[in-house]
C-alpha cells in the first residue's frame, strides 16, 4: 500500500474533522514538543559558552569543547581524564541498572499475582488501589516522606532501637539506602503495569499444562511465563531505567552528601553554572548512552521494538 | 489390553461453595479402555476430569488410579497427561520442544529429547516439522502435536477435554478415527470428555452420560443408544419422539402405554426399569425417528399411528418427515435415502408403524432440554 492510499484510508475511516485533529495533535506533540527541543539542545551542545552580545557573532562557531571537557576535564587539570564527572556518570548508570533490576525482582511477582487472580474480586482491587493511591501525592513530597522514614530519628531507626536490635541509628541517607528505596519506589507502577498487561493475556491452561507435565514453579516461570512476559518486562525495564537515570528530585532530596547523580551535574551547569552549552552536551551524552544501553539490552534478550508496544 | 491402568471414582462429590458440581459419582474405568464422559455443558464432566488429573481434590470420596488413592498428589505427581480443550501448546517453544517438555522437566539431555521428539513426530505423521512454531501448523497438526506432547511422558492415563471441538466437521471425523487408532496402538487408558454424542459413540468402549452432576448411565455405546436408563439419556443421546402416558398393562418384556394423545401403544420396557415399573405408573415412551416406517397395512394396531405430513427435509442420507398425529402431537420420522422418490406432500395422511422392540418405555422423568 502506498502512502497516498494510506492517507485516503485514514481519512475515510476517521472523517476529515477528527482525522485532521488527530494528525495535528500528534504532529505537534512529536515535532514541537519532542524533536525540535532535542535538536536545539543538540545544536547548543556544539556551541561555545558566550555572553549574550557575542551570540551570532564571529566567535559563535561549532565546537567539540564541551564533549572534550566531559572526557578530558578542564585544560591543564592534574588528571588526563575528567575523573570526577565520568565517575559520577558511570555510578549513575550502574545505580540505574541496579534500581531497574531491583524493581523487576520486586514487581514481577506482584504483577503475576495481580494478573492471575483477576476477577477474584476484593483483595486484588484493594491491592491495586494501595499501589495507585500513593501516586496521588507529589513526587517531591514522597521523596521527603522517604527522608523522614529513613532519617536518624525516623520510623525505621526508632523501631530498630526500640526492638533493641541496634544501639545507634544507622545512617541510611549516607549509605544511599534511602536513595535506592526512593528511586525504586518512584517508578514501581511503570514496572508493574506493562508486565501485568502481558501476563493477563497468558492462557492459564498453559501454566496448568506445564504443571501437568511435572514442571516445578520455577521452571513454569522460566520456560512459560517469563518468555511470554518478555515484551512487558522489557517495556517496564526500559521506562524504569530511563527515568531513574534521568531522575533529579529523588537524588537531590535523598542522596547522601558524598553521592552526586549525573543529572545534578547537568542541572548545575544549566542553573548555577549558567553554561547552557555544557549542560546540553552532558544531557545529550546521557541520553545517547541510555538509548544505546536499552537497545543493546533489547538485542541481547531478543526483544523487537514492535513487541514493546504490546 | 494389559498395559493400561484403571481409574476408579468412589462416591466422588465435588462442591464449589453451595453448588454441587458432581454428586456421588461411582465410575470404574478399566485399564486400556477408551472411556467417555458425555453430557451437556455444565453437567460436571470437566470437573471430574480435573479431579482425575489432580487440579482439584474431590470434596468427598476417592479417586484411584491403578488402585492407588490419589489424595494429596498434585497434577505433576500423577501418572496422567491432560489434553486441553484449547490444546495449550506453548506458543514460544518449537514443536519438538513442546512435545518433549515433560522430558526436559525430568532433566533428559537435549540429544535424547530430540531423538524422542523425532520418533513421536513420525508417529503423528509430522516428520521434519519439529523446528516449526505451533503457530505455523494447521489446526489438525496442532491437535496431533498436543497428543504427542501428552504421550511423550508415557502416562498411564490420557485425559482429553473436548480436544476436537475447535475443528471443522471433516477434520473432526478424521481425528476421531486417528485418536481411536492411537489409543489402540499405545494401549493406555483414555478418558474423553465431550458433549458430542457422535464422538462418544464412535470412539468409546464405554460411555458415562452425565446430567447436572449425576452420572445417569454407564454402558457401551449400543446400550446407551438402544436401551437408555433414564429419560434424560434417551432424549440427550440421539433423537427421540416422546410419548407421555400411563402404563396400562405389562406383558413380559413389553408394556402397553395409554398415551395422552396417541392412544394405546406398545413398547419394550428398558432393562433398568424392569420390575420397578407397574401398571398405572406415569411413563414415557421413546420412539426414534429412524425406527418409524410407513405401514402398508393401515388397520389400527398398538404399534401403528396415523399422522398428517407437515413438511419434509432432505438431509442427504435421510429424509426427515415432520408429521402431526392426533391432537397435534408432533412426530418425526427419518427414512433412509435408498434412491426412492419421496414426494409426500403436505396434509397427506400416513400410517406409521414400528417394531415394538425398538420403542423403549421408562418411568417418567426429566428430559434433556434442547
Amino acid at each position: 500500500m502506498n502512502i497516498s492510499n494510506a492517507f485516503r484510508n485514514y481519512f475515510e475511516k476517521n472523517g476529515v474533522g477528527l482525522g485532521t485533529f488527530l494528525l495535528v495533535v500528534v504532529l505537534f506533540w512529536v515535532v514541537v514538543l519532542i524533536i525540535l527541543p532535542q535538536l536545539s539542545m543538540l545544536d547548543f551542545s556544539f556551541r561555545h559558552h558566550l555572553p549574550p552580545p557575542e551570540m551570532g557573532g564571529p566567535k559563535d562557531v561549532y565546537t567539540l569543547e564541551h564533549y572534550e571537557y566531559l572526557v578530558l576535564g578542564a585544560p591543564g587539570a592534574d588528571t588526563s581524564y575528567n575523573v570526577v564527572d565520568l565517575g559520577v556518570f558511570g555510578r549513575t548508570l550502574m545505580a540505574a541498572v541496579f534500581v531497574t533490576v531491583l524493581n523487576l525482582v520486586i514487581c514481577y511477582p506482584i504483577a503475576y499475582y495481580l494478573a492471575q487472580s483477576k476477577g477474584s474480586g476484593g483483595t486484588t482491587r484493594i491491592l491495586v488501589l494501595l499501589l495507585i493511591i500513593p501516586y496521588w501525592i507529589n513526587e517531591i513530597l514522597r521523596a521527603f516522606a522517604f527522608r523522614i522514614i529513613f532519617g536518624d530519628s525516623g520510623l525505621i531507626n526508632e523501631t530498630l532501637i526500640v526492638m533493641g536490635l541496634i544501639d545507634n541509628p544507622i545512617d541510611f541517607i549516607r549509605a544511599n539506602v534511602a536513595l535506592y528505596a526512593g528511586l525504586g519506589y518512584a517508578y514501581i507502577l511503570l514496572m508493574i503495569f506493562p508486565i501485568y498487561n502481558v501476563i493477563e493475556s497468558l492462557d492459564r491452561n498453559q501454566i496448568e499444562a506445564a504443571r501437568d507435565m511435572g514442571a516445578s514453579w520455577a521452571r513454569i516461570h522460566w520456560r512459560v511465563v517469563i518468555p511470554y512476559a518478555k515484551p512487558g518486562i522489557s517495556s517496564g525495564c526500559t521506562m524504569v531505567f530511563m527515568l531513574t537515570a534521568g531522575a533529579l528530585a529523588a537524588p537531590q532530596i535523598l542522596g547522601g552528601p558524598s553521592s552526586l547523580w549525573f543529572t545534578q551535574i547537568i542541572y548545575q551547569w544549566f542553573n548555577q553554572g549558567g553554561n547552557w552549552p555544557r549542560g546540553a552536551a552532558f544531557a545529550i551524552v546521557l541520553l545517547v548512552t541510555c538509548v544505546i544501553i536499552v537497545l543493546s539490552m533489547m538485542r541481547l534478550f531478543k526483544v523487537k521494538m514492535g513487541d514493546i508496544g504490546k | 489390553m494389559s498395559k493400561g491402568v484403571g481409574v476408579d471414582l468412589e462416591d466422588v462429590c465435588i462442591r464449589f461453595g453451595d453448588f454441587v458440581a458432581v454428586r456421588e459419582a461411582n465410575v470404574n474405568i478399566k485399564g486400556g479402555e477408551f472411556f467417555s464422559f458425555l453430557g451437556p455443558s455444565g453437567c460436571g464432566k470437566t470437573t471430574i476430569l480435573r479431579a482425575v488429573s489432580g487440579f482439584l481434590e474431590p470434596s468427598e470420596g476417592r479417586v484411584l488410579i491403578g488402585g492407588k488413592d490419589m489424595a494429596g498428589f498434585g497434577p505433576n505427581k500423577r501418572p496422567t497427561a491432560l489434553i486441553f480443550q484449547n490444546l495449550a501448546l506453548f506458543p514460544l517453544m518449537k514443536v519438538w520442544e513442546n512435545i518433549t517438555f515433560s522430558l526436559e522437566v525430568q532433566g533428559v539431555g537435549k540429544a535424547a529429547r530430540r531423538k524422542r521428539a523425532d520418533e513421536l513426530l513420525e508417529m503423528i505423521a509430522l516428520t521434519g516439522q519439529g523446528d516449526k512454531l505451533p503457530s505455523e501448523l494447521s489446526g489438525g497438526q496442532k491437535q496431533r502435536v498436543a497428543i504427542a506432547r501428552a504421550l511423550c511422558a508415557e502416562p498411564d492415563v490420557l485425559l482429553l477435554d473436548e480436544p476436537l471441538s475447535a475443528l471443522d466437521l471433516k477434520l473432526r471425523q478424521h481425528m476421531r478415527t486417528e485418536l481411536r487408532e492411537i489409543q489402540k496402538r499405545v494401549g493406555i487408558t483414555f478418558i474423553y470428555i465431550t458433549h458430542d454424542q457422535g464422538e462418544a459413540l464412535t470412539m468409546s468402549d464405554n460411555v458415562a452420560v452425565m446430567r447436572a452432576g449425576i452420572v445417569d448411565q454407564i454402558a457401551d455405546g449400543h446400550t446407551i443408544y438402544n436401551d437408555p436408563a433414564t429419560p434424560f439419556v434417551a432424549s440427550f443421546v440421539g433423537e427421540n419422539n416422546v410419548f407421555r402416558g400411563k402404563i396400562k398393562s405389562i406383558n413380559g418384556d413389553h408394556a402397553i402405554i395409554d398415551t395422552n394423545r396417541s392412544g394405546d401403544l406398545v413398547a419394550k420396557i428398558a432393562t433398568t426399569a424392569k420390575g420397578s415399573l407397574g401398571v398405572g405408573d406415569e411413563a414415557m415412551m421413546f420412539l426414534r425417528p429412524e425406527a418409524c416406517k410407513i405401514a402398508s397395512d393401515t388397520s389400527a394396531a398398538q404399534n401403528r399411528l396415523t399422522a398428517k405430513v407437515l413438511h419434509e427435509e432432505f438431509e442427504g442420507q435421510i429424509y426427515n418427515v415432520f408429521l402431526e398425529g392426533a391432537q397435534s402431537k408432533e412426530i418425526k420420522m427419518s427414512l433412509v435415502n435408498v434412491g426412492q422418490e419421496r414426494q409426500s406432500s403436505k396434509s397427506d395422511e400416513l400410517t406409521l408403524e414400528y417394531n415394538p422392540d425398538q420403542a423403549i418405555v421408562l418411568p417418567a422423568g426429566e428430559l434433556a432440554s434442547e
